[in-house]
Protein backbone atom coordinates (compact mmCIF):
# COMPACT_ATOMS: atom_id res chain seq x y z
CA UNK A 1 0.00 0.00 0.00
CA UNK A 2 1.27 3.54 -0.92
CA UNK A 3 0.14 6.96 0.79
CA UNK A 4 -0.59 8.41 -2.03
CA UNK A 5 -4.10 10.00 -1.73
CA UNK A 6 -7.03 9.23 -4.82
CA UNK A 7 -6.94 11.25 -7.51
CA UNK A 8 -11.33 10.81 -6.85
CA UNK A 9 -12.38 12.23 -3.98
CA UNK A 10 -14.24 9.62 -1.40
CA UNK A 11 -17.94 9.67 -1.90
CA UNK A 12 -19.24 11.90 1.53
CA UNK A 13 -22.96 12.21 0.31
CA UNK A 14 -24.02 9.22 2.14
CA UNK A 15 -23.71 9.93 6.35
CA UNK A 16 -23.35 5.97 6.80
CA UNK A 17 -20.54 5.78 4.91
CA UNK A 18 -18.65 8.77 7.50
CA UNK A 19 -18.54 5.64 10.04
CA UNK A 20 -16.69 3.67 8.70
CA UNK A 21 -12.82 3.38 9.19
CA UNK A 22 -12.05 3.79 5.35
CA UNK A 23 -14.44 6.08 3.89
CA UNK A 24 -13.30 6.05 0.95
CA UNK A 25 -14.15 2.26 -0.45
CA UNK A 26 -17.47 2.73 -0.86
CA UNK A 27 -19.94 4.62 -3.36
CA UNK A 28 -23.46 5.77 -3.63
CA UNK A 29 -25.60 4.59 -6.71
CA UNK A 30 -26.31 8.36 -6.64
CA UNK A 31 -22.32 8.80 -6.95
CA UNK A 32 -22.17 6.96 -9.55
CA UNK A 33 -25.10 8.58 -11.21
CA UNK A 34 -23.76 12.06 -10.50
CA UNK A 35 -20.79 10.86 -12.63
CA UNK A 36 -22.32 9.75 -15.48
CA UNK A 37 -23.23 10.76 -19.04
CA UNK A 38 -24.76 9.33 -21.74
CA UNK A 39 -21.69 7.06 -22.99
CA UNK A 40 -20.56 6.93 -19.44
CA UNK A 41 -18.61 8.29 -16.40
CA UNK A 42 -17.96 11.78 -17.35
CA UNK A 43 -15.28 12.61 -14.76
CA UNK A 44 -11.74 11.30 -16.18
CA UNK A 45 -10.08 8.23 -14.30
CA UNK A 46 -13.24 6.93 -13.10
CA UNK A 47 -13.94 3.40 -15.12
CA UNK A 48 -16.88 1.74 -14.15
CA UNK A 49 -16.61 -2.39 -13.79
CA UNK A 50 -19.86 -4.94 -13.54
CA UNK A 51 -18.14 -8.66 -12.55
CA UNK A 52 -21.82 -10.84 -11.16
CA UNK A 53 -22.29 -14.79 -11.05
CA UNK A 54 -24.26 -14.67 -13.96
CA UNK A 55 -21.96 -13.95 -16.67
CA UNK A 56 -24.92 -12.75 -19.25
CA UNK A 57 -26.51 -10.73 -16.86
CA UNK A 58 -24.11 -7.84 -18.08
CA UNK A 59 -25.04 -8.52 -21.94
CA UNK A 60 -28.85 -7.89 -20.52
CA UNK A 61 -27.76 -4.53 -19.50
CA UNK A 62 -25.57 -2.81 -17.69
CA UNK A 63 -24.22 0.92 -16.26
CA UNK A 64 -23.81 3.12 -19.29
CA UNK A 65 -20.11 2.86 -20.08
CA UNK A 66 -19.06 0.34 -17.20
CA UNK A 67 -16.86 -2.57 -18.45
CA UNK A 68 -17.55 -6.33 -17.86
CA UNK A 69 -14.53 -8.48 -15.49
CA UNK A 70 -15.64 -12.12 -15.43
CA UNK A 71 -14.56 -14.40 -12.04
CA UNK A 72 -14.72 -17.40 -13.91
CA UNK A 73 -13.45 -16.67 -17.26
CA UNK A 74 -10.97 -13.69 -16.84
CA UNK A 75 -9.69 -14.12 -13.22
CA UNK A 76 -8.87 -17.43 -12.60
CA UNK A 77 -6.28 -19.28 -14.79
CA UNK A 78 -7.82 -21.59 -17.32
CA UNK A 79 -5.97 -24.35 -16.14
CA UNK A 80 -4.50 -24.51 -12.51
CA UNK A 81 -7.16 -23.33 -9.75
CA UNK A 82 -5.55 -19.96 -8.96
CA UNK A 83 -5.96 -16.61 -10.41
CA UNK A 84 -4.00 -14.80 -13.61
CA UNK A 85 -0.43 -13.65 -12.91
CA UNK A 86 0.95 -10.45 -13.37
CA UNK A 87 1.07 -10.92 -17.31
CA UNK A 88 -2.54 -12.41 -17.62
CA UNK A 89 -3.97 -9.06 -15.01
CA UNK A 90 -1.63 -6.31 -17.22
CA UNK A 91 -3.51 -7.96 -20.55
CA UNK A 92 -6.74 -8.16 -18.92
CA UNK A 93 -6.58 -4.23 -17.70
CA UNK A 94 -5.11 -3.24 -20.65
CA UNK A 95 -8.25 -4.77 -22.57
CA UNK A 96 -10.50 -3.25 -20.77
CA UNK A 97 -8.66 0.34 -20.91
CA UNK A 98 -7.71 0.26 -17.26
CA UNK A 99 -5.10 2.42 -15.91
CA UNK A 100 -3.05 1.69 -13.00
CA UNK A 101 -3.45 4.93 -11.25
CA UNK A 102 -7.41 4.96 -12.56
CA UNK A 103 -10.24 5.20 -9.69
CA UNK A 104 -12.62 1.74 -10.34
CA UNK A 105 -15.55 1.07 -8.86
CA UNK A 106 -16.85 -2.32 -9.10
CA UNK A 107 -20.56 -3.35 -8.81
CA UNK A 108 -22.62 -6.96 -9.39
CA UNK A 109 -25.36 -9.17 -8.93
CA UNK A 110 -26.00 -11.43 -5.29
CA UNK A 111 -25.68 -8.47 -3.37
CA UNK A 112 -22.18 -7.97 -4.29
CA UNK A 113 -20.65 -11.11 -3.91
CA UNK A 114 -18.69 -11.14 -7.14
CA UNK A 115 -17.92 -7.45 -7.05
CA UNK A 116 -16.01 -7.49 -3.96
CA UNK A 117 -14.06 -10.91 -4.90
CA UNK A 118 -12.63 -8.78 -8.30
CA UNK A 119 -12.04 -6.25 -5.68
CA UNK A 120 -9.77 -8.44 -3.69
CA UNK A 121 -8.06 -10.04 -6.98
CA UNK A 122 -7.32 -6.44 -8.02
CA UNK A 123 -6.31 -5.60 -4.37
CA UNK A 124 -3.55 -8.74 -4.76
CA UNK A 125 -2.39 -6.90 -7.78
CA UNK A 126 -1.93 -3.84 -5.51
CA UNK A 127 -4.68 -1.34 -7.79
CA UNK A 128 -5.07 1.19 -5.38
CA UNK A 129 -8.11 2.97 -5.79
CA UNK A 130 -10.61 0.18 -6.48
CA UNK A 131 -14.25 0.77 -4.29
CA UNK A 132 -16.90 -0.78 -4.51
CA UNK A 133 -20.98 0.61 -5.39
CA UNK A 134 -23.27 0.04 -1.93
CA UNK A 135 -26.11 -2.31 -3.13
CA UNK A 136 -25.07 -3.03 -6.33
CA UNK A 137 -27.09 -3.75 -9.44
CA UNK A 138 -29.76 -4.93 -7.33
CA UNK A 139 -30.44 -1.05 -6.08
CA UNK A 140 -29.29 0.25 -9.35
CA UNK A 141 -31.89 -1.14 -10.94
CA UNK A 142 -34.38 -0.98 -8.04
CA UNK A 143 -33.84 2.67 -8.48
CA UNK A 144 -34.97 2.71 -11.83
CA UNK A 145 -31.84 3.63 -12.84
CA UNK A 146 -30.54 3.16 -16.72
CA UNK A 147 -28.89 0.09 -18.40
CA UNK A 148 -27.76 -0.32 -21.26
CA UNK A 149 -26.66 -2.90 -23.98
CA UNK A 150 -24.12 -0.98 -26.09
CA UNK A 151 -20.95 -1.93 -24.51
CA UNK A 152 -18.03 0.32 -24.83
CA UNK A 153 -15.05 0.21 -26.76
CA UNK A 154 -12.07 1.37 -24.29
CA UNK A 155 -8.62 2.50 -25.66
CA UNK A 156 -6.22 0.09 -24.57
CA UNK A 157 -4.21 1.21 -21.56
CA UNK A 158 -0.59 0.76 -20.87
CA UNK A 159 -1.43 -1.24 -17.32
CA UNK A 160 2.26 -2.59 -16.38
CA UNK A 161 3.00 -5.74 -15.18
CA UNK A 162 2.37 -6.30 -11.38
CA UNK A 163 3.23 -9.25 -9.63
CA UNK A 164 0.14 -10.96 -7.62
CA UNK A 165 1.42 -10.12 -3.94
CA UNK A 166 -0.80 -12.67 -2.07
CA UNK A 167 1.25 -12.52 1.17
CA UNK A 168 -0.79 -9.78 2.89
CA UNK A 169 -4.64 -10.97 2.59
CA UNK A 170 -4.56 -14.73 1.20
CA UNK A 171 -4.14 -18.02 3.10
CA UNK A 172 -3.43 -21.03 1.89
CA UNK A 173 -4.29 -24.51 3.38
CA UNK A 174 -0.99 -25.20 4.99
CA UNK A 175 -1.20 -21.67 6.73
CA UNK A 176 -5.26 -22.11 7.93
CA UNK A 177 -4.17 -25.59 9.59
CA UNK A 178 -1.38 -23.09 11.39
CA UNK A 179 -3.94 -21.49 12.36
CA UNK A 180 -6.43 -23.45 14.02
CA UNK A 181 -6.24 -22.74 17.65
CA UNK A 182 -4.10 -19.71 17.29
CA UNK A 183 -6.49 -16.93 15.55
CA UNK A 184 -9.51 -16.41 14.48
CA UNK A 185 -11.28 -18.22 11.64
CA UNK A 186 -14.42 -16.58 10.51
CA UNK A 187 -16.88 -19.69 8.28
CA UNK A 188 -19.05 -17.12 6.44
CA UNK A 189 -21.51 -19.79 4.85
CA UNK A 190 -25.07 -20.77 5.56
CA UNK A 191 -25.87 -22.18 8.84
CA UNK A 192 -25.97 -25.69 7.16
CA UNK A 193 -23.12 -25.80 5.44
CA UNK A 194 -21.36 -25.25 8.57
CA UNK A 195 -22.96 -27.71 10.55
CA UNK A 196 -22.21 -30.53 7.75
CA UNK A 197 -25.62 -30.76 6.85
CA UNK A 198 -24.95 -29.84 3.48
CA UNK A 199 -21.99 -29.65 1.71
CA UNK A 200 -22.90 -26.90 -0.70
CA UNK A 201 -25.27 -23.55 -0.39
CA UNK A 202 -28.97 -24.16 -0.78
CA UNK A 203 -29.41 -24.53 -4.77
CA UNK A 204 -25.65 -24.33 -5.50
CA UNK A 205 -25.16 -28.31 -5.54
CA UNK A 206 -22.49 -28.37 -8.14
CA UNK A 207 -19.34 -27.08 -6.43
CA UNK A 208 -19.59 -29.89 -3.86
CA UNK A 209 -17.43 -31.09 -1.27
CA UNK A 210 -16.98 -34.85 -0.08
CA UNK A 211 -16.93 -33.43 3.44
CA UNK A 212 -19.45 -31.73 5.68
CA UNK A 213 -18.67 -29.40 8.65
CA UNK A 214 -16.49 -26.20 9.14
CA UNK A 215 -12.65 -26.24 10.08
CA UNK A 216 -12.63 -26.94 14.08
CA UNK A 217 -12.77 -23.35 15.56
CA UNK A 218 -14.17 -21.19 13.14
CA UNK A 219 -16.98 -19.45 14.23
CA UNK A 220 -20.41 -19.13 12.21
CA UNK A 221 -21.09 -15.82 10.74
CA UNK A 222 -22.91 -16.06 7.78
CA UNK A 223 -21.93 -13.14 5.05
CA UNK A 224 -25.43 -12.20 4.82
CA UNK A 225 -24.66 -10.56 8.78
CA UNK A 226 -23.42 -8.02 7.02
CA UNK A 227 -25.83 -6.97 4.46
CA UNK A 228 -29.06 -5.10 4.51
CA UNK A 229 -32.22 -6.25 2.78
CA UNK A 230 -31.68 -3.96 -0.57
CA UNK A 231 -27.78 -6.00 -0.82
CA UNK A 232 -26.10 -2.32 0.71
CA UNK A 233 -23.15 -2.87 3.83
CA UNK A 234 -25.01 -2.48 7.15
CA UNK A 235 -23.69 0.51 8.95
CA UNK A 236 -20.73 0.82 11.05
CA UNK A 237 -22.35 0.69 14.23
CA UNK A 238 -23.93 -2.09 13.22
CA UNK A 239 -21.34 -4.03 12.10
CA UNK A 240 -19.05 -3.41 15.14
CA UNK A 241 -22.12 -4.63 17.16
CA UNK A 242 -22.03 -8.32 15.14
CA UNK A 243 -18.03 -8.59 14.78
CA UNK A 244 -16.64 -6.78 17.57
CA UNK A 245 -18.79 -6.63 20.24
CA UNK A 246 -20.75 -10.17 19.73
CA UNK A 247 -17.90 -11.93 18.23
CA UNK A 248 -15.07 -10.25 20.20
CA UNK A 249 -12.80 -10.07 17.39
CA UNK A 250 -10.01 -7.57 17.64
CA UNK A 251 -9.12 -5.26 14.82
CA UNK A 252 -5.33 -5.35 15.53
CA UNK A 253 -5.31 -9.26 15.37
CA UNK A 254 -5.16 -11.35 12.85
CA UNK A 255 -8.32 -13.16 11.06
CA UNK A 256 -8.64 -15.81 8.37
CA UNK A 257 -12.52 -16.03 6.50
CA UNK A 258 -13.70 -18.25 4.50
CA UNK A 259 -16.43 -19.72 2.48
CA UNK A 260 -17.19 -22.29 -0.16
CA UNK A 261 -15.24 -20.98 -3.14
CA UNK A 262 -13.70 -17.82 -1.54
CA UNK A 263 -17.01 -15.01 -2.62
CA UNK A 264 -19.02 -14.77 0.06
CA UNK A 265 -16.24 -14.26 2.27
CA UNK A 266 -14.41 -11.60 -0.18
CA UNK A 267 -17.94 -10.10 0.76
CA UNK A 268 -16.70 -10.27 4.55
CA UNK A 269 -13.19 -9.48 4.10
CA UNK A 270 -14.20 -6.44 2.36
CA UNK A 271 -15.73 -5.42 5.62
CA UNK A 272 -13.40 -6.42 8.22
CA UNK A 273 -10.68 -4.93 5.87
CA UNK A 274 -11.68 -1.80 4.90
CA UNK A 275 -15.41 -1.17 6.66
CA UNK A 276 -14.00 -2.09 10.23
CA UNK A 277 -10.51 -1.45 9.52
CA UNK A 278 -8.92 -4.27 11.02
CA UNK A 279 -5.21 -4.68 10.49
CA UNK A 280 -4.88 -8.29 8.76
CA UNK A 281 -7.70 -9.88 7.19
CA UNK A 282 -7.10 -12.84 4.89
CA UNK A 283 -8.94 -14.79 2.41
CA UNK A 284 -9.36 -18.50 2.38
CA UNK A 285 -10.53 -18.85 -1.03
CA UNK A 286 -9.59 -22.87 -1.11
CA UNK A 287 -11.79 -22.86 1.45
CA UNK A 288 -14.47 -25.57 1.63
CA UNK A 289 -13.95 -27.30 -1.86
CA UNK A 290 -10.44 -27.22 -0.74
CA UNK A 291 -10.89 -28.03 3.30
CA UNK A 292 -13.74 -30.36 2.78
CA UNK A 293 -11.84 -32.77 -0.15
CA UNK A 294 -8.67 -32.47 1.29
CA UNK A 295 -7.36 -35.75 2.93
CA UNK A 296 -6.55 -35.94 6.66
CA UNK A 297 -7.46 -32.34 7.17
CA UNK A 298 -9.41 -32.00 10.94
CA UNK A 299 -13.37 -31.49 10.36
CA UNK A 300 -15.68 -30.36 12.90
CA UNK A 301 -19.66 -30.89 12.75
CA UNK A 302 -22.61 -29.31 14.10
CA UNK A 303 -23.03 -25.96 15.34
CA UNK A 304 -20.43 -25.85 18.13
CA UNK A 305 -16.91 -24.32 16.83
CA UNK A 306 -14.89 -27.62 18.09
CA UNK A 307 -11.70 -28.01 19.16
CA UNK A 308 -8.50 -27.52 17.73
CA UNK A 309 -6.98 -31.08 17.81
CA UNK A 310 -3.66 -32.04 19.52
CA UNK A 311 -0.88 -31.20 17.75
CA UNK B 1 -20.87 -36.13 -9.46
CA UNK B 2 -23.02 -34.26 -11.98
CA UNK B 3 -20.52 -33.92 -15.18
CA UNK B 4 -22.28 -35.85 -17.64
CA UNK B 5 -20.11 -39.05 -18.85
CA UNK B 6 -19.68 -37.72 -21.88
CA UNK B 7 -17.07 -39.82 -23.32
CA UNK B 8 -19.85 -42.96 -23.73
CA UNK B 9 -21.95 -40.43 -25.77
CA UNK B 10 -20.00 -38.64 -27.56
CA UNK B 11 -20.68 -40.14 -31.03
CA UNK B 12 -24.29 -40.00 -30.41
CA UNK B 13 -25.99 -37.87 -33.22
CA UNK B 14 -27.96 -34.88 -31.84
CA UNK B 15 -31.39 -33.98 -33.02
CA UNK B 16 -30.95 -31.94 -36.39
CA UNK B 17 -32.68 -29.07 -34.56
CA UNK B 18 -30.15 -29.00 -31.59
CA UNK B 19 -27.09 -29.75 -33.80
CA UNK B 20 -28.33 -26.72 -35.86
CA UNK B 21 -28.61 -24.55 -32.66
CA UNK B 22 -24.83 -26.37 -31.49
CA UNK B 23 -23.59 -25.06 -35.52
CA UNK B 24 -24.79 -21.79 -35.05
CA UNK B 25 -22.77 -21.62 -31.47
CA UNK B 26 -19.29 -23.38 -33.26
CA UNK B 27 -19.71 -20.84 -36.55
CA UNK B 28 -19.81 -17.67 -33.81
CA UNK B 29 -16.50 -16.10 -32.98
CA UNK B 30 -15.97 -16.97 -29.47
CA UNK B 31 -16.35 -12.93 -28.57
CA UNK B 32 -19.99 -13.09 -29.68
CA UNK B 33 -21.15 -16.67 -28.84
CA UNK B 34 -22.63 -15.10 -25.42
CA UNK B 35 -24.27 -12.47 -27.49
CA UNK B 36 -26.24 -15.47 -29.01
CA UNK B 37 -26.84 -17.24 -25.85
CA UNK B 38 -28.74 -13.96 -25.10
CA UNK B 39 -31.06 -14.21 -27.79
CA UNK B 40 -32.10 -17.02 -26.61
CA UNK B 41 -32.39 -15.84 -23.13
CA UNK B 42 -34.72 -13.44 -24.73
CA UNK B 43 -36.83 -15.15 -26.79
CA UNK B 44 -37.55 -17.71 -23.98
CA UNK B 45 -41.83 -17.83 -24.43
CA UNK B 46 -43.26 -16.68 -21.41
CA UNK B 47 -45.16 -19.41 -19.71
CA UNK B 48 -49.08 -19.48 -20.51
CA UNK B 49 -51.69 -18.50 -18.50
CA UNK B 50 -52.61 -21.55 -17.18
CA UNK B 51 -49.30 -22.43 -15.94
CA UNK B 52 -48.51 -18.71 -14.76
CA UNK B 53 -50.91 -18.65 -12.22
CA UNK B 54 -50.11 -21.85 -11.38
CA UNK B 55 -46.46 -21.99 -10.51
CA UNK B 56 -46.27 -24.94 -8.37
CA UNK B 57 -46.73 -27.42 -11.12
CA UNK B 58 -43.42 -26.31 -12.29
CA UNK B 59 -40.40 -28.72 -11.14
CA UNK B 60 -37.45 -26.38 -9.62
CA UNK B 61 -34.19 -27.49 -11.11
CA UNK B 62 -31.46 -27.01 -8.00
CA UNK B 63 -28.25 -27.55 -10.27
CA UNK B 64 -29.09 -23.99 -12.19
CA UNK B 65 -27.39 -21.16 -10.00
CA UNK B 66 -30.50 -19.51 -10.07
CA UNK B 67 -33.82 -20.35 -10.16
CA UNK B 68 -35.61 -22.12 -13.18
CA UNK B 69 -38.73 -24.17 -13.07
CA UNK B 70 -39.29 -26.61 -16.14
CA UNK B 71 -42.75 -28.54 -17.03
CA UNK B 72 -43.57 -31.10 -19.60
CA UNK B 73 -46.73 -32.56 -21.18
CA UNK B 74 -47.15 -35.09 -23.63
CA UNK B 75 -49.26 -33.98 -26.75
CA UNK B 76 -50.99 -37.13 -27.54
CA UNK B 77 -54.93 -35.78 -26.88
CA UNK B 78 -55.90 -37.31 -29.84
CA UNK B 79 -54.00 -39.87 -30.04
CA UNK B 80 -55.15 -41.90 -26.43
CA UNK B 81 -54.12 -44.94 -25.54
CA UNK B 82 -51.94 -44.86 -28.81
CA UNK B 83 -47.61 -46.01 -28.42
CA UNK B 84 -47.15 -42.01 -27.02
CA UNK B 85 -43.66 -42.06 -27.54
CA UNK B 86 -44.27 -40.84 -31.07
CA UNK B 87 -46.60 -37.96 -29.15
CA UNK B 88 -45.54 -34.50 -29.26
CA UNK B 89 -43.93 -32.58 -26.07
CA UNK B 90 -44.31 -29.25 -24.82
CA UNK B 91 -41.87 -27.80 -23.03
CA UNK B 92 -42.45 -24.91 -20.50
CA UNK B 93 -39.87 -23.34 -18.57
CA UNK B 94 -39.85 -20.33 -16.19
CA UNK B 95 -36.66 -18.31 -15.11
CA UNK B 96 -36.84 -14.15 -13.78
CA UNK B 97 -34.88 -11.88 -16.25
CA UNK B 98 -31.76 -11.10 -13.59
CA UNK B 99 -30.85 -15.09 -14.72
CA UNK B 100 -30.32 -14.53 -17.84
CA UNK B 101 -27.76 -17.53 -18.50
CA UNK B 102 -30.17 -19.59 -17.31
CA UNK B 103 -32.77 -18.29 -19.37
CA UNK B 104 -30.65 -18.87 -22.37
CA UNK B 105 -30.05 -22.53 -21.65
CA UNK B 106 -33.94 -22.57 -21.25
CA UNK B 107 -34.30 -21.15 -24.56
CA UNK B 108 -32.14 -23.39 -26.76
CA UNK B 109 -33.70 -26.35 -24.87
CA UNK B 110 -37.06 -24.68 -25.67
CA UNK B 111 -36.39 -24.17 -29.49
CA UNK B 112 -34.67 -26.97 -29.90
CA UNK B 113 -37.15 -29.80 -28.38
CA UNK B 114 -40.77 -28.08 -28.14
CA UNK B 115 -42.86 -29.56 -29.79
CA UNK B 116 -40.45 -32.57 -30.52
CA UNK B 117 -41.09 -36.26 -30.37
CA UNK B 118 -40.98 -38.17 -26.72
CA UNK B 119 -38.63 -40.49 -28.45
CA UNK B 120 -36.57 -37.84 -30.15
CA UNK B 121 -35.95 -35.79 -26.62
CA UNK B 122 -35.34 -39.10 -24.83
CA UNK B 123 -32.18 -39.53 -27.56
CA UNK B 124 -30.63 -36.00 -26.72
CA UNK B 125 -27.14 -37.36 -25.17
CA UNK B 126 -26.04 -36.29 -21.78
CA UNK B 127 -23.29 -33.75 -23.11
CA UNK B 128 -25.20 -31.70 -25.55
CA UNK B 129 -24.60 -28.85 -23.19
CA UNK B 130 -20.81 -29.52 -24.09
CA UNK B 131 -21.07 -29.54 -27.83
CA UNK B 132 -22.46 -26.22 -27.50
CA UNK B 133 -18.97 -24.54 -28.03
CA UNK B 134 -20.31 -22.51 -24.77
CA UNK B 135 -17.38 -23.65 -22.15
CA UNK B 136 -14.67 -21.58 -22.71
CA UNK B 137 -17.28 -18.76 -22.81
CA UNK B 138 -19.79 -19.65 -20.15
CA UNK B 139 -17.26 -22.21 -18.16
CA UNK B 140 -18.24 -25.97 -17.97
CA UNK B 141 -19.32 -25.25 -14.42
CA UNK B 142 -22.12 -23.26 -15.28
CA UNK B 143 -22.64 -25.43 -18.23
CA UNK B 144 -24.13 -27.90 -15.46
CA UNK B 145 -27.20 -26.37 -14.65
CA UNK B 146 -27.95 -27.13 -18.62
CA UNK B 147 -27.24 -30.57 -17.83
CA UNK B 148 -29.73 -30.94 -14.71
CA UNK B 149 -32.79 -29.05 -16.96
CA UNK B 150 -31.84 -31.86 -19.95
CA UNK B 151 -31.61 -34.84 -17.19
CA UNK B 152 -34.96 -33.30 -15.50
CA UNK B 153 -36.77 -33.39 -18.82
CA UNK B 154 -35.77 -36.67 -20.25
CA UNK B 155 -36.77 -38.33 -16.83
CA UNK B 156 -40.29 -36.28 -16.67
CA UNK B 157 -40.69 -37.75 -20.23
CA UNK B 158 -39.85 -41.31 -19.14
CA UNK B 159 -42.31 -40.91 -16.66
CA UNK B 160 -44.83 -39.65 -18.63
CA UNK B 161 -44.68 -42.48 -21.00
CA UNK B 162 -44.82 -45.32 -17.97
CA UNK B 163 -47.66 -43.64 -16.83
CA UNK B 164 -49.27 -44.54 -20.56
CA UNK B 165 -51.47 -48.37 -21.16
Amino acid sequence: MTDTAPQIAPDTGDPKFAGYAKQDRLVSTQWVADRLGADGPTEPGLVLVESDEDVLLYESGHIPGAVKVDWHTELNDPVTRDYVDGEGFARLMRAKGIARTDTIVVYGDKSNWWAAYALWVFTLFGHEDVRLMDGGRQKWEAEGRELTRTKPAPEPSDYPVVERDDSRIRAYLPEVREAIGEIPLIDVRSPQEYTGERTHMPAYPEEGALRGGHIPTARSVPWATAANEDGTFRSAEELRRIYLDELGLQPEGEIIAYCRIGERSSHTWFVLEHLLGFDSVKNYDGSWTEWGNAVRVPIATGEEPGEAPAR
Amino acid sequence: MSAPTAAASADLPLPASLQEIADDFAAMPEGERLQLLLEFSDELPALPPRLAEHPELLEPVPECQSPIFVLTELDDGAAEGTASAEAPVRLFFSAPAEAPTTRGFAGILAEGLDGHTAAEILSVPADFPLRLSLTKAVSPLRLNGMSGMLARIQRQVREHLAARP
